[in-house]
């Protein structure tokens, strides 16, 4: 790496590369590249959102019963963790920028563990679910058999949805391990924090998903139903 | 470099108006105000996420590139869902035959 530097002389940045005119113009495209891929994602839940609308719309009432089984403390406990993670990984950019590694480091441990938090509470309500035999398929009860059918449709879509997010949550727990280690060794910093940025994007996005879900999901109907439970 | 560095200050505001948000949402939705209730819940997570894209994920700060980009998803999933509910929505109107 070196002596391919020490041919362009002493002002090439070491975290340029080559194709690019200078680190601002590195620094759009990588974003820009990111967002592309978030306008993808936007599409494949939408997808999603999409179903889940034409079946609530059709089955209002399954929905909102089975809507009310779902914890809501958890739901917006859940979502509040969240939102804190997305206020550390901002700071983890932040602390790049500034070039604080110890800081960038430390934010992004946090992000990993309220994204751990997130991750537990839903396999508590998971497993709520399992044993409420709310799960779609052979094993699936249900006492109102008007409501059945479209209570069975919101639990496949309950699960579907949580889970595609949950998996999203999973690689960007991932992907912030794989952070770690350049960003305890010093690599990013004012010139060069791409990829810090790129993978708040990421998490960012995840958040936004989530601040839809739980509206949808959880609180269709709660007026009906006293204390919500 | 010449990037916007956005202060952390602004990041705690956006974090506790967010926090606000959802738990005004919740408190709504324990009150029976008919159509409202779903109008007032997904305009909150609308505002929310506005939030979200244009200070925690910087596109305030961005230039016109990322913005087109981000409005261009947005009016694409909207023309996803428009379509397709007003195809379900719409079923119904229209009966052929006897």
């Amino acid at each position: 790496m070196s002596s391919l530097h020490a041919e362009h002389g002493p002002r090439h940045h070491p975290a340029l590369a080559h194709h690019f005119e200078d680190l601002e113009q590195q620094k759009e495209a990588s974003s820009f590249g990111m967002w592309v891929f978030l306008v993808t994602e936007i599409m494949f839940f939408g997808g999603l959102f999409c179903a889940y609308l034409i079946y609530r719309r059709a089955s209002f009432a399954a929905f909102a019963e089975a809507s009310a089984t779902l914890d809501i403390d958890l739901g917006a406990f859940n979502t509040a963790v969240l939102i804190g993670s997305s206020l550390t990984m901002a700071l983890a950019v932040w602390s790049a920028q500034m070039s604080r590694k110890k800081l960038v480091v430390l934010f992004l441990l946090a992000t990993f563990v309220l994204g751990g938090v997130f991750l537990g509470v839903k396999v508590v309500e998971y497993g709520h679910k399992f044993h409420e035999h709310h799960v779609p398929g052979r094993h699936f009860e249900w006492e109102n058999p008007a409501t059945e059918a479209g209570a069975e449709m919101f639990f496949s879509l309950y699960f579907a949805m949580t889970g595609l997010h949950a998996s999203h949550m999973v690689v960007g727990m991932g992907l912030i391990l794989f952070l770690l280690v350049p960003a305890w060794r010093g690599r990013y910093g004012r010139d060069y924090y791409n990829p810090i940025e790129c993978f708040g994007l990421y998490w960012h996005f995840v958040d936004i998903v989530w601040i839809f879900l739980f509206p949808l999901l959880y609180l269709i109907g709660r007026h009906g139903v006293p204390g919500g439970h | 470099m010449t990037d916007h560095v956005v202060s952390r200050k602004i990041y705690f505001l956006v974090f506790i108006a967010l926090m606000v948000g959802t738990a005004v949402t919740v408190w709504v939705a324990f009150f029976d105000l008919g159509a409202a209730n779903d109008a007032i819940m997904l305009t909150i997570a609308v505002a929310k996420a506005t939030l979200v894209v244009l200070y925690f994920m910087h596109v305030r700060y961005s230039g016109r590139l990322i913005a087109l980009t981000v409005g261009s998803g947005i009016l694409f999933l909207l023309i996803l869902l428009a379509l397709a509910l007003a195809d379900y929505v719409t079923r119904g109107w229209v009966v052929l035959g006897r």
